[in-house]
Order: structure tokens, then C-alpha cells, then sequence
């Protein structure tokens, strides 16, 4: 897919890794295209809420003499990497997309951010998102939309839209996301790159900013299966500060890439395949079915018979946990303040009024009502059940399958301001919330465009930590068809 | 009922005969909970590695996780859960299989997450008792002791610390994060006294189990106590009033006292107490109002998604009980029956765990009980108090105590100078022998002619006495010891002197 033109700023990560490992380009030289790359279409895409060109420069001179000494950390050495701006960077601005935190500065590091700096990546750019990640189109960002690199007119997705946007646009070889219902996957799917949610536990949250701690998981975007494998590689594993952190091995997935063996048992969840699905994502993610039966797979329909309730379930209780954990955001330490509070409630109210925006609002209401004493056990507890309900059909169909596949949005990029409804909204991640509910690992590969050159993905489910298998088979299709490689006219 | 109405036919019914409705006279029952805070003594706060710690200046003990940054995330510190399991085993309560944590939701500025991390449903501890004593009928009198009992104990973490100002109101973090155990009575004390007993018992429970120094002046320990009235015999619970701010034990016990007396005047006048929060002065003596039920929050508990359920294995909880010391009244009933010392010293050494352990020592060193509890209690403490020191600092080890008893109990050490060995020993560290040398307190060397010398010129001068004994009056020979002493100034062996007289009375 790429040739001797590519520039450097479109290298999939792997081949950038090669190439400072040979010696042909330094990451200077890399950082530079990067930098210039953003420069040239942020004023169009604005992919970007910060960026620090002087603070990556510096990095990657640090990376180029490590290199020169001998001491490379590894394939990321070098490698230009944004985060979406949930994700805390010592010294640099953390605004979560939000009016609230528009200049909070953060003191530490994130767990992830930490591990990619031990890695000798270079930290480039902090990218845009829906307001505490809640949204699906990054349009809930308090300070401006993003568009979509194949159409400026359409949204990225969300809520890690800048993240995705980014990368197909060239302002970074991979970058860091976080997926609570589909915040990875479903802009990786608008987008045209590969966007994985690890399973639940496998990367640490210390450092992210939480939006619903249980569902809460960052993870990344890749050009490529293989790209998304190295970076996970280097951010997974347990984490002392973070509690929910599973203690499980991490794998060499590069490794299991290479691997000749893949999962030969796929299955298709009927309720994923209904109502509401563009026929030309079908079409789309029917051809990607058709190449891993070409493969050799066996592929069968199953069910997952919770799937319609998924969405009302993650709504109680991702809003729940949301009305708790934006609570810190209250004036009095850090944050908006409004001016000249009369007195202590005046100053929780207006600043909490100024500094959040609608949608925010609208789910720390939500969940603060089903938290209520007198509906708690009518909703919190209840979506617990179900919770467990949903987690058992899937752990149920993987008896019978390595792996799921169905589609990762039910509908291509949509226009900017084309879904005002809330529920409307809500809707674009009915097949991503599963997922997160289930703690499970999910990945979105792309498989194609459509008609009006819009990209369209895949999403690939397995079960709890088997990440490894995911990538293989991800990588199956991803190698052959490269669709990640593709680039827009930007 | 309600109408003035039924109220004239029933005095009409009743006739002249009755002059006056004066009311009978109810005699109300006191119903007391109390909900004690406890800050366990860990190094490090409960949910983050920073240091725990009283004095500091302000927010200097905070990192990301107290101060509640975007990102940051609660561990749970192990140390202050094994602080609880330990506090439940001494109190004799159940320990819960799995440590579950909720949070409890309110904006306060104290407060840096708006929630703080607590435990709703599922306790670490329920049941178990409190041991009190109350007062006896004299100081040397054992008062009655009752067993008080808990609904629950619970891990939570400490809020910060608001500084109101005239204009501004400043906070101070350093607080925050310091583990707390919050101990829950049953509604089952009745009266000020049997709260300071309480207190008084569960403070020296929690100090001896290294669980919390309870220092109350630095907050270590709080108490709210929930208070009601019934008619006595009655056994539904009237209307609770919730008292805050109780400083010290002694105003625990006023402020309880205080608010029977308030609420059994409005009783008595026919009134209803009204439930409400109301705040203790205990240097006044008065309280007022803080909030009335209908201000009343919703905490909106749900489980703490950021932190996972630990396992309570019993492996773990027989390695803490192996820790656990004595209770405080178990070891004071056994220093009664095996030791026979007097109550009021057993009511000393019950509530200060490095003297009882001193005094232990130096029975097992082979000091008389008695002697040695008399030493202890009444000298030991004495130079400790005036030099502001404790027994485990002491020069004066145990060792040293037996010792000088033995040269006591061997008359090599009268009364007057081994009281001053022991001021020296406590001084310096010498042993008894070394002291009792440089000064020259030994008592004089007995069967020496000068001693015999004494005795005969006593028994010469004394002929009444001395014939007295000799008929069989042993007490007559005090009379004859008199002049001994006088005769040598006061240094003569009283065991030596007793013998000599004997010797020459028989031999004559």
C-alpha cells in the first residue's frame, strides 16, 4: 500500500519503526512531518485542542540520541503518538472537552502516559473530544467541533472523534482513545482506521478522566491491526494505582500477529444485523464475512438475547457513575468558578452551570435520579442485573465461537447538526455498548467505503482478555486489505 | 379526644370530687446511641500513598488522589483494614467474608470528591460489645460492669478541614484521606455516666490494640450521640435529637446530661421533642440547633466502581487476632484473682497498658505482686508524671524495681532510704546495690556489739516491757525496739534488732 512518495506523517507505525531502526529517517525528521501536517489542516479539521511542538521536538532529540547511542526503548522510540484529551500529560492543559477545566494544567502523568514515555514515544497533541467523553460525534466539545477527514462536513464520531480524526489525517502514527460505549470504535469506524477497547482492566485508567469508572477503558488507534497491537503492547498491564487493573499477563502480541494460527470459529449476533443498519454498511461488513469464510472460518449465526436492552442498561448506569465522579468538578479547588459567588451553594450551582455543557448536564441528572433514594433498586440495581444478563449471553455464545463480528456503527459519518435528539444520538452506539457492559474486548477494523466515500468498519468481539486472538484475527483481514492505509484529499 | 368538648363530659362524669387535673408524675428513660469516629494510626492515608498526619502545614500532605484531580484513582491501603478486623476481634464482632466499599454522595468543600468513600450495606464489622465499668459506690468500691452492644463498625475516610474567616473560608486537606472507622452503638446506654464509661473503655481498647491513639484534642477520636426520652417501662423509642461537637469525654457526658434534662423539661410541659442535629457547648454548657430531619441529605449510596471487594480469609483475621492484647478489664480481673492487688490500683493499671505491662514484668522477675504494685502506682508514676516520661523511656526497668525489693525485703533497705535509691535509680539508671553504696543507705550490719550494746541497754531501761515479753506479751517487745532505733539514729536493721532483742530476752 505505501510507496517510497508516502509521506512520512502516513507511515503506519510499524513501517516508521523500521525505518528509525535502519537509520533512513530520524524522529526528528518524523516529528517535523507531523508537526507541519497538523499545522497545515488543523485550520480545516480541528483535530486539536493542544499541542506542545517544542516539548515533542524535544523528545524526539532525546529518542535520536538514544538511538545513535544504542539504547533504543523498542519499536514506539520516536514514534509520534496524540492522546485524546481525557488522558493526563504532566504540564500540559487536561479540559476533558469542557468549558470546566479549560485551564486546568496537570500536575502527573497518567499511567498510559508514563508507559509510552518509558516506551520513547514522542507525545504529540491532545485531541478533541465530546465533553467528559460523553457523545458520539464530538460535537459536545466546548470548544469547537471536529470534522471528518473524508468529509469536513461530517463528524468524526465521538467521544474520541479528535483522536481518530487525527490519525487519518496524519497529525500522529497512532493515538491514544478511551471507549465507554463505543468511544473508540465507533470514530475509528467514521474514520477509516483500526480503533481497539481493550477487555475491561487490561490498561490502567489511573490518569484518565472518569466518565463511567466501571465501562471506563483506554485503548488504541492504529493505521493498522499491527500498529494497534504495538501500542497496546507497550500501555497493557496491571497497573498498583489502579484497582480495577487485572493482574493478568500481558502477551507478545506482535508476536501472536505472526502467528500462523487464527480463531476459525466466528459468530454473527442476529440482534446485531436488524433494524437501522445502512445497507451499505451491511453490504460492507457482509464482504468482510465473506473473507474470513474465504479463510477457512466457520461462521454461524448466534444471539445475544439482551441486546435490546443494553442501551437503557449502560444509560442508568454509566449516568450514575457519572453524577458521582463529575462531582469533584465544583469550583473550589480547580476548575471554572463562577464570579462572585453570594455563598457556597451559589458557587456549586452557577459554577457547575457555566463550566458544564447540555449534554453533560442532562446525565448528571439522569444519574443522580436513579441513584435517588426510592429508585435505586427500580433502576441502579436493576441495570446491574441486567448488566450480569448481558455478560452471561456473551460469555453464552463464546461456548460455541472464538470470536464475534458485526458491525461497529449502524450508520457511515453523519453531518454535523444532523442528530439533535439526544436518543438519536444515543443510538449510534447500540452495537458498541455490549462491549463495555461485558467488560469484553472489542476492536473496529475498516472494511470498506461507501458510495459517497464515507469509511465504514467491522468490530471484532472476543472474549475477556483475549486480546491476542482479536489481533490475530483482525490482522487476518487488516493485512490483505489495508483500507486503513487509505488516505483523504486533505 | 382532640375536642374541648369530650374533655368537660369527663369531668362532669367525674363529678366535684376531683379539684384539679394534676397530671401523674412519668418518669422518663434516657435511650443513647453513639456513633464514634476513630482515625486509625496508619502511615499512609487510606486510598493514596501520601502520609497521614496531624500538625503539618496546611495541604502539604496531598497528592492527586486527595486533592481529587481529574484522573486519579483510589488504592486501598491494607494497613487500615487490617486496623478494623483487628478492632472487631477485640470487640468480639463479626467480620464480614468481603470489604465492600460505597460512596456516600454530598457536596461539601471539605469533602474533595463531593463523595466520600465509606461502607453502606456491608460493614466489615457487626455485633460485638463494649465492656464498661461504672462508677462505684467509693474510689475502692468495683462499680457494676455491663456489656454495651454494637450494631456496627465501618471503614471510611476523613475529610479535610474548613477554616471560616470573616470574609473567606479557607480548607486544609491534610485531613482528608486519613482512615476512619466509624463505631456504631446499639440505642442502649442510659445515662451520661454510662457514655464517659463507654468512651472511657473503648478509647483504652483502641489505644492498647495500637488501632488509634485517640487523641480527641487532635481529633483522633469524635462522638456524636443520639439521644431520646421514653416513659419508663415503655419500649418504643421516642423522637432522637442528634448531638455534635462533643470534645472530650467529660462533655460527652454533660452534653448527654444536658439534653435529658432539656428534653424531659419539654415533656414535662407537655411538649414534643422535634428530631433535629443540635451542637454542644461544653464550655457554656448550653446547645442550639444545627438542622432540623427535613434538611436531611440523600446520600445517593451505590458501590465504588473505582475499587474492588478484598477478601477477608480467615488466615487473615487468626493472623491479626494473634496480634490482638488482652482486653483491659480481662487483664484487670486477672491481676485480682492471681495477683491479689487492691481495686484501686487494678483501677490504675486497667486504663495504662505500659505501667500494667511494667508491673507484669517485674512479677515475672519474681517481685512480690503487692510490693511491687505499691511501688509502681504510688512511686514509679509519680517520678514518670514529674519527669513527663512513660515507662517504656524509664531508666528504671523493671529489673531494677526487683532489686531494690529484695534489699527491702532482706533489710538491707529501710523504708525512708529506698525511697531514695528508687528517685536516684530513676534518675541515673544505677542499680539499688550501686545507690544504696554511694550513699550510704544501708541499714547497719546486724550481730555487731554495738547492736547488742543497744539492745541491752533497751531491755535495762525497760524492765516493764521487757518482763512483759518474757511472760508472753510478744507485742511488749515494740516498746523495746523504740530506743533501739533511737539509739542508732534511726540506720539499725529492724529485722536484725528484732532478732538481737529476742536472743538476749530468751538467754537471760
Amino acid at each position: 500500500m505505501t510507496t517510497s512518495t508516502t509521506p512520512l506523517y502516513y507511515l503506519s507505525l510499524a513501517e516508521a519503526a523500521a525505518a528509525l531502526s535502519s537509520g533512513r529517517i530520524s524522529s526528528a525528521e518524523l516529528t517535523d512531518a507531523v508537526i507541519a501536517r497538523a499545522e497545515a489542516v488543523e485550520p480545516q479539521l480541528h483535530a486539536l485542542l493542544s499541542a506542545d511542538p517544542a516539548a515533542a521536538r524535544a523528545q524526539a532529540q532525546a529518542s535520536d540520541a538514544r538511538r545513535a547511542a544504542g539504547k533504543s526503548l523498542g519499536p514506539l522510540d520516536g514514534i509520534p503518538i496524540g492522546l485524546k484529551d481525557v488522558i493526563a500529560v504532566r504540564d500540559q492543559p487536561l479540559t476533558a472537552g469542557s468549558r470546566m477545566l479549560a485551564n486546568f494544567i496537570s500536575p502527573y502523568d497518567a499511567t498510559v502516559t508514563r508507559r509510552l514515555r518509558e516506551a520513547g514515544a514522542v507525545l504529540y497533541g491532545r485531541h478533541n473530544c465530546d465533553e467528559f467523553a460523553m457523545g458520539s460525534s464530538t460535537e459536545n466539545s466546548a470548544f469547537h467541533p471536529t470534522g471528518n477527514p473524508w468529509d469536513l462536513e461530517r463528524v468524526p464520531g465521538g467521544s474520541s472523534g479528535g483522536s481518530a480524526a487525527a490519525l487519518a489525517a496524519g497529525e500522529a502514527l497512532a493515538t491514544l482513545g478511551s471507549d465507554t460505549g463505543g468511544s473508540i470504535r465507533q470514530p475509528a469506524a467514521l474514520c477509516g482506521v483500526v480503533g481497539l477497547k481493550p477487555t475491561y482492566g487490561r490498561v490502567s485508567r489511573y490518569g484518565l478522566v472518569a466518565y463511567a469508572s466501571s465501562l471506563d477503558q483506554i485503548g488504541p488507534f492504529g493505521r493498522t491491526v499491527e500498529d494497534v497491537a504495538l501500542v497496546l503492547q507497550a500501555i497493557a498491564g496491571h497497573d498498583e494505582r489502579d484497582s480495577t487493573s487485572l493482574r493478568a499477563k500481558t502477551e507478545d502480541f506482535g508476536a501472536e500477529l505472526r502467528g500462523p494460527a487464527i480463531p476459525r470459529r466466528l459468530g454473527l449476533p442476529r440482534e446485531y444485523f436488524g433494524e437501522g443498519l445502512d445497507p451499505e454498511v451491511a453490504a460492507a461488513v457482509e464482504q468482510a464475512v465473506s473473507y474470513y469464510r474465504g479463510l477457512g472460518c466457520e461462521v454461524r449465526p448466534v444471539s445475544l438475547p439482551h441486546t435490546p436492552y443494553c442501551l437503557d442498561t449502560y444509560y442508568v448506569l454509566a449516568t450514575a457513575e457519572a453524577s458521582s465522579n463529575l462531582s469533584r468538578y465544583d469550583g473550589i479547588r480547580y476548575g471554572h468558578r463562577c464570579a462572585e459567588p453570594r455563598d457556597l451553594n451559589d458557587l456549586y450551582s452557577r459554577s457547575r452551570a457555566e463550566g458544564f455543557g447540555a449534554e453533560v448536564k442532562r446525565r448528571i441528572i439522569l444519574g443522580t435520579y436513579v441513584l435517588s433514594s426510592g429508585y435505586y433498586d427500580a433502576y441502579y440495581l436493576r441495570a446491574q442485573k441486567v448488566r450480569t444478563l448481558v455478560r452471561r449471553d456473551f460469555l453464552q455464545a463464546f461456548a460455541d465461537v472464538d470470536a464475534l463480528l458485526t458491525p461497529t456503527s449502524p450508520i457511515p459519518a453523519f453531518r454535523r447538526g444532523e442528530k439533535a435528539d439526544p436518543l438519536a444520538m444515543y443510538l449510534c452506539d447500540i452495537y458498541t455498548i455490549g462491549a463495555n457492559l461485558a467488560g469484553l474486548p472489542a476492536m473496529s477494523v475498516p472494511c470498506g467505503f461507501t458510495r459517497a466515500g464515507l469509511p465504514v468498519g467491522f468490530q471484532l468481539l472476543g472474549q475477556p482478555l483475549g486480546e491476542a486472538q482479536l489481533l490475530a484475527l483482525g490482522h487476518a483481514y487488516d493485512r490483505e486489505h489495508q483500507w486503513g492505509r487509505r488516505h483523504p484529499n486533505l | 379526644m382532640s375536642t374541648s368538648g369530650a374533655a368537660g363530659i369527663l369531668i362532669s362524669d367525674l363529678g366535684p370530687a376531683v379539684s384539679s387535673p394534676v397530671p401523674p408524675a412519668v418518669s422518663y428513660e434516657a435511650v443513647i446511641g453513639l456513633e464514634v469516629h476513630v482515625q486509625i494510626r496508619t502511615r499512609s492515608k487510606i486510598f493514596t500513598r501520601v502520609a497521614a498526619g496531624y500538625g503539618h502545614e496546611p495541604n502539604t500532605l496531598t497528592d492527586p488522589v486527595v486533592l481529587a484531580l481529574p484522573g486519579a484513582l483510589p488504592v486501598m491501603n491494607r494497613a487500615a483494614l487490617d486496623a478494623i478486623i483487628k478492632a472487631g476481634l477485640l470487640l468480639g464482632c463479626e467480620i464480614a467474608p468481603v470489604c465492600k466499599w460505597d460512596r456516600k454522595n454530598y457536596f461539601y468543600p471539605d469533602s474533595p470528591k463531593n463523595y466520600q468513600i465509606s461502607q453502606f450495606d456491608a460493614p466489615v464489622c457487626r455485633g460485638g460489645t463494649v465492656e464498661i465499668e461504672l462508677p462505684g459506690s467509693a474510689r475502692n468500691v468495683m462499680g457494676e460492669h455491663k456489656r454495651i452492644p454494637l450494631t456496627r463498625i465501618h471503614l471510611e475516610e476523613d475529610v479535610g478541614k474548613l477554616n471560616h474567616g470573616a470574609a473567606e473560608s479557607l480548607v486544609d486537606y491534610n485531613r482528608a484521606g486519613t482512615p476512619l472507622m466509624e463505631i456504631v452503638s446499639d440505642p442502649a446506654l442510659h445515662s451520661g455516666d454510662e457514655a464517659y464509661a463507654y468512651l472511657t473503655s473503648l478509647r483504652a481498647t483502641m489505644i492498647q490494640g495500637g488501632i488509634s491513639d485517640c487523641d480527641m484534642e487532635k481529633g483522633q477520636l469524635r462522638c456524636d450521640a443520639n439521644i431520646s426520652l421514653r416513659p419508663a417501662g415503655s419500649t418504643t423509642l421516642g423522637t432522637k435529637v442528634e448531638l455534635k461537637n462533643l470534645n472530650s469525654i467529660s462533655f460527652v457526658r454533660d452534653g448527654i446530661e444536658h439534653e435529658i434534662r432539656r428534653q424531659r423539661a419539654i415533656l414535662e410541659r407537655g411538649g414534643r421533642i422535634s428530631q433535629e442535629t443540635r451542637d454542644y457547648d461544653g464550655m457554656s454548657g448550653t446547645s442550639q440547633s444545627l438542622r432540623s430531619k427535613e434538611e436531611a441529605h440523600d446520600y445517593r449510596y451505590f458501590p465504588d466502581p473505582d475499587l474492588m471487594p478484598v477478601v477477608i480469609d480467615a488466615a487473615w483475621c487468626e493472623r491479626l487476632r494473634a496480634e490482638c492484647p488482652e482486653l483491659p478489664f480481662d487483664r484487670q480481673r486477672r491481676f485480682l484473682a492471681d495477683h491479689q492487688l487492691p481495686y484501686t490500683q487494678t483501677s490504675v493499671l486497667v486504663w495504662d497498658q505500659p505501667l500494667a505491662d511494667y508491673f507484669e514484668a517485674a512479677v515475672r522477675l519474681g517481685a512480690a505482686p503487692q510490693a511491687a504494685g505499691n511501688w509502681i502506682i504510688n512511686d514509679l508514676r509519680r517520678e514518670l508524671a514529674a519527669a513527663g516520661s512513660t515507662p517504656a523511656e524509664c531508666r528504671l526497668s523493671p529489673a531494677h524495681l526487683v532489686a531494690l525489693l529484695r534489699l527491702v525485703d532482706s533489710g538491707v533497705l529501710l523504708n525512708a532510704a529506698a525511697k531514695e535509691v528508687f528517685v536516684e535509680m530513676f534518675a541515673t539508671g544505677d542499680s539499688a546495690e550501686v545507690i544504696a553504696d554511694r550513699r550510704g543507705l544501708r541499714a547497719a550490719p546486724t550481730d555487731t556489739a554495738e547492736l547488742d550494746g543497744w539492745c541491752r541497754d533497751a531491755i535495762a531501761g525497760n524492765p516493764k516491757a521487757a518482763a512483759e515479753f518474757r511472760s508472753g506479751k510478744d507485742s511488749a517487745l515494740n516498746a523495746l525496739k523504740g530506743p533501739v532505733m533511737k539509739a542508732a539514729k534511726g540506720k539499725a536493721n529492724p529485722k536484725a534488732v528484732d532478732e538481737t532483742l529476742r536472743r538476749l530476752l530468751a538467754a537471760v
